[in-house]
């Protein structure tokens, strides 16, 4: 029995990297749920999206890096940030003044907005190609860990240690503060009042003079901040490839569903859901049980319960069981 | 223009689009895009049949389509005899295991009511999965170790390759039944990322399970339903023949195989075309029309709604699995790695909208239509891109990167297509009629 040990051994493998990762995929899901809160359309161009803001993001990171400027032990992208959403808030205003516009006016149904959001997806995703190519880059500079295994060790005396990535403590702090900006914006402002009237009753906030434009357009505008964030979170902690940000696409639709379409907080709510059984269905307990369990009772196998390639298998499952039993989601989503 | 010559019209300049291909880069690349065209208009049927039949929002083809190629290996390989010893029915028994302990939970969730419902799912569930995987792991273990150079999978039945076609269909179905049951009930876009995420769990399983398929070791070398080119090139009667056309034997045996592809290929095209055909334009077909259009008041008129959608998802996720087995076979061999959600799923739902969704001709003719151009693309891309950076000097760094780029043109010429159509012709090519 060794309590301490398995507590950070948990902390190191599953507790640390599930709270990154859920981080991530908080921040994504908020700007699926926005969008199907006011523009009420599934958008499936929101994983290139991410990538589009991602790879500006990576080339005012090069070009900073090469005129010298760093952030010091902080990774540069993080100066680059600003520059990639405003050029991810650029490319969403362009594309809903030139595709989704007509259809808002034609009053589309909204299974056809998400056909039309594919094309953009493939749009989307040719423009990343041609902008940054196919290849894996790694962008994060500065201080690699916060705190390694190796210290951690010297520093506690126990066996097993706990490392801690400056990106994943970035990713953290950084999703709390956008987080924290988006429900005051959403809550203390006027044009965040306006939004959620209209997400709550369209013809009723049009009947009281809320200008739909206008709305629309800072609801993109705050997706491309979310987006951009999001992905160049990701981006950080693990490395950037166009293809796998497509493939996000399904765990952060699924962190949206599961926490309630159209509902901030359940957006959050089900970025940490969806991560943290991930992360704990597809981790090797037996370090944790081994000083956990009597010794004749520890464990032979690996104690996995599924490896990691079916990762995505259990985002869907929760998905899937949270659709069957609670349709609208862990907080009340809308249902269109 | 009535509507009977510009299809024929449409259909002439795809014809004219292969004849040219044919003349400026050689017959068989024409052959090449006619077979994978065909096959695509065979999953752009599928499609329709789901979408512009029924309104049904599937974008888990790629998962069908790959489980119509695991039926050719499943079908058409050799059994491994020392792998069935080594664990063969261990795995079975394992998976016979998981299967009811998924069907005793629903037993319970359809019997019992309130706590002890939850408490007697939950006991099954991780009870069954342990069960499960304490009987099913040592045999995978042991099935994968049986020589995995070459082999390390159970195998198939050795049986002729064409058979694995209507296997494909049985496979895609089975699975289609499953989702169907669990997801057709939700809303559209919450079976869109159903189906999508089935089909990339479906790809995550054939690319990790090596008992299976030899996962991401791929199968090669599979069976054909065609002469080999190597084996008519020794036949001295087909040498005879081909000088006698004035084609050496080399070209002739290409040829050959792929025109014979060619002819199963449209065999199975027009056999479901015309299935097709006959369900659209059935009392079936109009009661499919009438709930796609309104399900309100096609079930106040008493039609089971989810029971006809679950019949309209399974018929067109089947076709999707037999134009997959058909593709495999065309290629030779599995490569679960090749999978794309934008090549196997996407590109499928540009070809119907482009098309004309729920015109079958339409499918068809967006089927061909779009292959052709997703191939070519490239090509023209880059001659475009020649063009553009001709006045450029010939170590200009920009004209590199334009030529570089002229590689990812495909994704945004689909796209682009894909938007256009939607916006100035949102009913396709062929209309609905």
């Amino acid at each position: 029995m060794d309590i301490l040990n398995a507590l950070v051994a948990f902390a190191n493998f599953v507790f640390v990297p599930g709270l990154a990762y859920g981080a991530q995929l908080a921040i994504g899901a908020l700007g699926v749920t926005l969008i199907y809160g006011i523009l009420r359309f599934s958008n499936f161009a929101h994983g290139d999206t991410m990538a589009f803001g991602t790879a500006i993001t990576i080339i005012v990171t090069t070009a900073l890096t090469g005129l010298g400027i760093t952030f010091g032990p902080l990774p540069t992208a993080l100066i680059a940030l600003p520059f990639g959403i405003l050029g991810t808030i650029l490319l969403l205003l362009g594309t809903d003044w030139a595709v989704y516009k007509f259809y808002r006016q034609q009053k589309a149904s909204p299974v056809i907005l998400v056909i039309v959001s594919m094309g953009v997806m493939f749009v989307m995703n040719g423009i990343v190609r041609f902008i940054i190519g196919v290849r894996e880059v790694n962008f994060a500079d500065g201080e690699r860990f916060i705190i390694t295994a190796r210290e951690f060790r010297t520093m506690t005396g126990l066996n097993e240690g706990l490392a801690i990535k400056t990106t994943q403590a970035i990713a953290v702090v950084v999703a709390f503060i956008v987080m924290a900006l988006l429900f005051w914006f959403l809550n203390k402002t006027r044009t965040g009042k306006s939004m959620r009237a209209f997400s709550d009753n369209e013809d009723l906030a049009l009947l009281s003079g809320i200008n739909p434009d206008w709305v629309v357009k800072v609801t993109w505008m705050i997706v491309a901040a979310l987006a951009t964030t999001a992905g160049v979170l990701y981006g950080l902690d693990k490395s950037f490839r166009a293809f796998t940000y497509f493939q996000l696409l399904l765990p952060i639709f699924a962190a949206a569903i599961v926490g309630g379409l159209g509902n901030p907080i359940g957006a959050i709510a089900g970025g940490f859901v969806i991560a943290f059984s991930e992360v704990t269905i597809t981790y090797a307990w037996k370090k944790v049980l081994t000083y956990l369990l009597p010794e004749p009772l520890e464990p032979d196998g690996l104690v996995q319960l599924l490896s990691t390639d079916y990762k995505f298998a259990v985002s869907f499952a929760i998905l899937i069981i949270v659709l069957l039993f609670k349709p609208t989601g862990l907080f009340k989503g809308q249902s269109v | 223009m009535n509507p009977a010559v510009k299809n024929t019209f449409l259909f002439a300049l795809v014809g004219v689009l292969l004849i040219g291909t044919g003349i400026i880069q050689g017959w068989n690349s024409t052959l090449v895009i006619l077979n994978m065209g065909l096959i695509s208009a065979i999953m752009a049927l599928g499609v329709n049949l789901q979408w512009g039949f029924a309104g049904l929002f599937n974008i888990g083809v790629m998962g069908f389509v790959a489980l119509g190629g695991l039926a050719t290996v499943l079908v058409s390989t050799p059994p491994v005899p020392e792998a069935w010893e080594a664990g063969g029915l261990r795995i079975l028994a394992g998976l016979v295991l998981g299967a009811a302990t998924v069907v005793a939970a629903v037993m319970v969730q359809k019997r019992l009511q309130g706590r002890t419902r939850t408490l007697a799912t939950l006991v099954i569930l991780v009870g069954g999965f342990f069960l499960y995987r304490a009987v099913f792991d040592p045999g995978k273990v042991a099935v994968e170790a049986v020589n995995p150079a070459v082999s390390g999978n159970l195998g198939g039945l050795n049986l002729p390759i064409l058979l694995s076609w209507p296997v494909g269909g049985l496979l895609a179905a089975g699975a289609a039944w499953v989702i169907g049951k669990t997801a057709l009930g939700l809303r559209s876009d919450y079976l869109a990322i159903a189906t999508l995420g089935i089909a990339e769990i479906v790809i995550a399983v054939m690319k990790n399970e090596d008992w299976l398929a030899r996962g991401v070791k791929n199968v090669i070398g599979l069976d054909r339903p065609v002469p080999r080119e190597i084996d008519l090139q020794n036949d001295p009667g087909f040498v005879e023949r081909a000088a006698s056309l004035g084609l050496d034997p080399i070209t002739a045996s290409t040829l050959y195989t792929k025109i014979g592809y060619a002819v199963l290929f449209t065999v199975v095209l027009l056999i479901i075309l015309w299935l097709a055909q006959m369900a659209l334009n059935s009392p079936w077909g109009r009661m499919m029309r009438a709930i796609r259009d309104n399900e309100v008041a096609a079930e106040a008129m008493g039609k089971d709604v989810t029971a006809r959608h679950l019949q309209i998802f399974i018929l067109g996720s089947a076709i999707c699995g037999i134009a997959g087995a058909m593709m495999t076979t065309l290629d030779g061999q599995l490569t679960p790695g090749t999978y794309q959600p934008l090549r196997f799923t996407f590109l499928i739902w540009v070809m119907v909208i482009v098309g004309g969704s729920g015109n079958n001709f339409g499918a068809i003719l967006g089927g061909m239509l779009i292959w052709w151009l997703w191939v070519q693309v490239e090509p023209l891309g880059l001659g475009l891109m020649n063009i553009l950076s001709a006045g450029l000097a010939e170590d200009s760094a920009l004209r590199d990167r334009l030529i570089d780029s002229a590689a990812h043109m495909r994704l945004l010429t689909m796209g682009l297509i894909l938007l256009l159509v939607l916006r100035f012709s949102p009913r396709g090519l062929i209309p609905e009629r």
